[in-house]
């Protein structure tokens, strides 16, 4: 039977099954696949903070939504145009999210009456009209996978476990997707266990020639790779991109890295990742607690290393008081905060956007700290570079604003040209050539920042500390006129970085739009693409996005009022809105959802949309 | 003081100075801001006194403190100094030392920094084994909060926020460092100049985190704690000092000695009545904390036997020489860093 073969410009395919079956590891290789493939794409895995969440349950279906394309795209997708339900619960769960007409394939052997009743199914919706508005794949995934490893040497239970390799096998068939890459990483993934890899490499080429043979699927899909501009690529998650970046401002400011960290979720990559690059001189070392692990990255940067610690917002409540120790000694210091849920726990593996008021404020004093939000995940790598210039330069501590979305998130990345990165000079002071004495707190007349005099620099000693210190001296000063002096010298050494940052750019190609879209952090993709979207529509938007949270660019003030209406999209309850319109007096909108997921592109398009028919 | 065992390494790294050094090198032109007569003073001038002995240029000593009245320390010593926040000292200190061999560095503390808010990070410095000389001034009280009780106090202590005596247990500091699997773990006293230099000339050559307590006396909210360790009068009949290698006999003339009992306990006997043989033998260099565990024990509120010197001292890696061993082996195995190859590792692709 010859097949026919459709051309798409772009799916969404959303994997979904229980925590236990693999579902993220299968998104991961079919990702692989596409971007080697040359689409491009854009990741969302979504999973539950238990490690096993009871089998079956709907707490505990585990997905991965991956779009992509022969054009570049800027988000996950709203909604699947394929969904992969591994059992009752992944579909019950997921089918509120799929558009009429989409495709479903689904695992028949696992809708068991036991299963079905676990997530409250009273009929099995295979046998009744639930499903009757979608293209429905019903298929035996499990015993197809038992089946077609009956002569291998290993137990029914791994037989099974390896459906979601049948599953990514017949899926890379309907997508045209390359396997060599997939083959290759179960050969390295159960190198020591060669019945298990030779089982799964078989199950996946067993679900791709069921692609081939089966009748249930008559057509296979061409999506054409995208033109990207020419260079070398890779995927790249938020989480090692940031890791990347943290390297990166190792080797750009000859620095030792110091990484300080204690584990949690979604941060913890970022330190399994430098563990791995000791031979960068990198230096991790996973502390007691959070407080413990800011506390040893500040006291490496005493020393003379770039100290960084990484968490998220539980984290940053706990290393507040050490934060704000290093904006009173001034020395360098990173802090990545890949935000979650909250508050308190909240949820641990959800994206949320509602950490910029607590890293903004959250310090007891007059704290200025600057702070840096990526726009994507392969940003994550400029942002953490850009963060340790700061810190280096201004010799202050600097707070990065991941999130949850960002950190798992993927998306193709063309590699820069190391060349054209910044280069971080981390000038240590000597002793003054005058032979007068040393004056730790006498700033530099451009940046306000201080020298950074390191151990071991002989003529420098001096002390430091949480005390309020005497301008220049920083010997203890009780004076007020000095305090004064000094919480003012302090906020003015953070206020000018201003200078020192790109001003905010409006994308606004008619140049007539009466409406702004600003947003910050990890939310562009899904702004842009709503952008987009109005456009095509003809409505006119302007956007822009801020990198820098404090200070904001020097041409904020401009770009709010040159538009009738500033709407401000945030995962959080409109903490930049708070700031804008305390800072500039301008009475943004704000639009608020605070999910645990990123936005829709086509609910902010409607929100767009409503704002530029009311001006 | 009998000669120490061999430990060795903690200063190799550190450079020495060509020029021969004075306590008063070590001094800085801050006015000291101690209460009159606070044992603090005693311990300062002790410490500035036996640095020169060490050689080691005057840069790469570093001090860092906590928070309270000690921890003023570092303002006071003309080497880098740090005086961080409430109870993190020894955090701090930790990343300083684990990225810095060349350096000597020295945590201030108190009974509250290092016991109460800091008390997790004391005892996971102890068990890393870090490169750190923590000297902890216990004085039995908060002192720079005026005078409420601290978790060295003693059950009952009338202090300003418990009025009726505290109900709390102390800590041991000694059972406790011990137990946190500290490498070096010393008693020694403010008033003892020489007695409390000998054991910081011990633990500046310790490698890796040693814990060195200091019964400081407080003038001002708990004077005469340790009265009785300092009176004339009886403190040789209640003060066993502690020698690697020697047995452990007390009291003014040595009548008194440490036997250990039929159940195992230690037993405090007349010299004259046993055999001398049947007494302990003190050896800081045992693998084995029980026995110096077993010592810190002798402690009691009365200190009708009180333990000072060193009670343990033994040899085994520090962490920041084996986080150090691992970068090298690193670079060793994979050659250094490249940041080209590192970001296009793993599956890259090239777009015409
Ligand atoms: S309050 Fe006590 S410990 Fe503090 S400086 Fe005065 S005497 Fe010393």
């Amino acid at each position: 039977m010859t097949k026919q073969v459709q051309q798409l410009d772009r799916v969404i395919i959303r994997f979904a099954g229980d925590s236990g079956d693999g579902m993220q590891l299968t998104g991961d290789r079919f990702t692989q696949e596409t971007a080697s493939f040359g689409n491009d794409l854009s990741t969302l895995p979504n999973y539950p903070a238990e490690i096993r969440a009871p089998a079956g349950t709907l707490p505990g279906v585990s997905s991965f939504q991956l779009h992509f394309a022969d054009h570049d795209i800027l988000t996950p997708g709203d909604a699947p145009n394929v969904l992969v339900a591994m059992n009752p619960a992944a579909l019950k769960a997921n089918l509120p999210d799929l558009p009429r007409g989409a495709d479903l394939i689904i695992n028949t052997d696992e809708f068991t009456k036991r299963n079905l009743a676990k997530v409250g199914y009273e009929t099995n919706p295979l046998d009744d009209d639930a499903l009757d508005a979608y293209q429905v794949h019903a298929l035996k995934l499990t015993s197809l996978t038992v089946g077609a490893l009956a002569g291998f040497e290993i137990s029914k239970k791994d037989a099974e476990r390896a459906k979601n390799m049948f599953a990514l096998g017949l899926l890379s068939w309907l997508y045209h997707r390359p396997t060599e890459q997939t083959v290759a990483f179960l050969e390295q993934k159960f190198g020591k266990k060669p019945d298990i890899m030779k089982a799964n490499i078989a199950a996946f080429q067993a679900g791709w020639s069921y692609g081939e043979t089966t009748e249930d699927f008559s057509v296979s899909y061409e999506i054409k790779p995208a033109k990207l501009s020419p260079g070398l690529y890779r995927n790249i998650t938020g989480n090692i991109a940031l890791a990347y970046g943290l390297v990166a401002a190792g080797t750009q400011s000859g620095l030792p890295i110091f990484l300080g960290s204690y584990p949690i979720t979604p941060a913890s990559d970022i330190l399994h990742e430098l563990s791995k690059h000791k031979r960068f001189g990198i230096k991790t070392f996973q502390a007691e607690d959070e407080i413990a692990a800011v506390g040893a990255a500040l006291g490496a940067s005493f020393g003379g290393s770039l100290g960084v610690t990484t968490t998220s917002g539980p984290g940053v409540a706990l290393k507040s008081e050490t934060i704000g120790l290093a904006v009173a000694t001034e020395l360098p210091l990173v802090v990545i905060d890949v935000q979650r849920a909250g508050p308190s726990t909240g949820l641990p593996t959800k994206t949320e956007q509602a950490d910029l008021l607590m890293v903004m404020y959250g310090r007891n004093g007059e704290s200025p700290v600057p702070i840096v939000a990526p726009q994507s995940p392969s940003d994550c790598f400029f942002a953490a570079l850009e963060a340790a210039r700061i810190a280096v330069k201004y010799r202050t501590p600097v707070i990065v604003l991941s999130d949850g979305y960002l950190a798992n998130g993927s998306e193709p990345w063309r590699l820069p040209d190391i060349e054209d990165l910044p280069v971080i000079a981390p000038d240590f002071a000597t002793a003054p050539a005058d032979g007068t004495e040393f004056q730790p707190f006498k700033r530099d007349p451009e940046t306000l920042a201080r020298p950074w005099a390191i151990p071991g620099t002989p003529g420098l000693e001096h002390r430091i500390g949480g005390l309020e210190k005497a301008d220049g001296s920083g010997n203890i000063s009780y004076d007020s006129g000095n305090h004064d002096l000094m919480v003012r010298l302090r906020q003015a050494k953070v206020t000018g970085i201003a200078n020192d940052i790109p001003p905010l750019h409006v994308d606004d190609p008619t140049g007539s739009a009466r409406v702004l879209v600003l947003g910050w952090g990890g939310t562009y993709g899904s702004i842009a693409a709503a952008v987009r979207r109005v456009r095509k529509s003809g409505g006119e938007i302007a956007q822009a996005h801020l990198r820098h949270l404090n200070p904001f660019p020097a041409n904020t003030a401009e770009v709010l009022r040159s538009y009738d209406k500033v709407i401000v999209p945030e995962i959080n309850l409109g903490q930049l809105a708070l700031l804008l319109r305390g800072k500039y007096l301008v009475d943004v909108i704000s639009y608020n959802r605070v999910r645990g997921l990123p936005f829709k592109a086509e609910e902010l398009a409607d929100v767009i949309g409503d704002v530029i028919a009311s001006v | 003081m009998s000669e120490l065992p061999d430990v060795h390494g903690a200063l190799a790294l550190v450079p020495k100075d060509d020029a021969p050094q004075t306590a008063k090198d070590f001094k800085t032109d801050q006015e000291v801001r101690w209460c009159p007569g606070c044992g603090d003073y005693a311990v300062l001038a002790a410490v500035q006194g036996f640095l020169p002995e060490l050689g080691l240029r005057r840069e790469n000593i570093v001090f860092v403190s906590g928070i309270g009245c000690s921890s003023r320390f570092p303002y006071y010593m003309n080497t880098y100094g740090f005086h961080s926040i409430h109870g993190r000292a020894p955090a701090i200190a930790t990343g300083l030392a684990a990225a810095r061999p060349d350096l000597s560095v020295w945590v201030i503390s108190g009974d509250g920094d290092s016991l109460s808010i800091g008390g997790n990070h004391l005892i996971h410095a102890l068990r890393r084994n870090i490169n750190l000389k923590i000297l902890m001034f216990n004085n039995r009280i908060y002192g720079l909060t005026k005078g409420q009780y601290s978790p060295t106090s003693e059950i009952g202590k009338i202090t300003k926020s418990t009025p009726m005596g505290s109900l709390d247990a102390p800590f041991n500091p000694i059972s406790l460092a011990i137990g946190a699997e500290g490498s070096f773990v010393a008693r020694t006293l403010d008033s003892d100049r020489k007695h409390l230099q000998s054991v910081l000339r011990a633990a500046a050559q310790h490698k890796g985190t040693a814990l060195v307590e200091i019964y400081q006396n407080c003038n001002i909210f708990n004077d005469g704690a340790f009265e009785p360790l300092k009176d004339p009068a009886v403190r040789d009949d209640i003060t066993l000092r502690l020698e690697h290698g020697q047995p452990i006999v007390f009291g003014a003339s040595g009548e008194k000695a440490l036997i250990r009992s039929a159940s195992g306990a230690f037993e405090v006997v007349r010299t004259a009545d046993v055999d001398s043989a049947s007494i302990v033998v003190h050896d800081t260099a045992n693998p084995d904390p029980s026995q110096a565990f077993a010592l810190s024990r002798l402690d009691s509120p009365s200190f009708e036997h009180t333990p000072i010197g060193i009670f343990r001292n033994v040899d085994r890696p520090s962490y920041d020489e084996q986080l150090r061993d691992q970068v090298g082996e690193a670079i060793e195995k994979q050659g250094p860093g490249d940041l080209a190859s590192l970001l296009a590792s793993g599956d890259s692709w090239r777009i015409d």
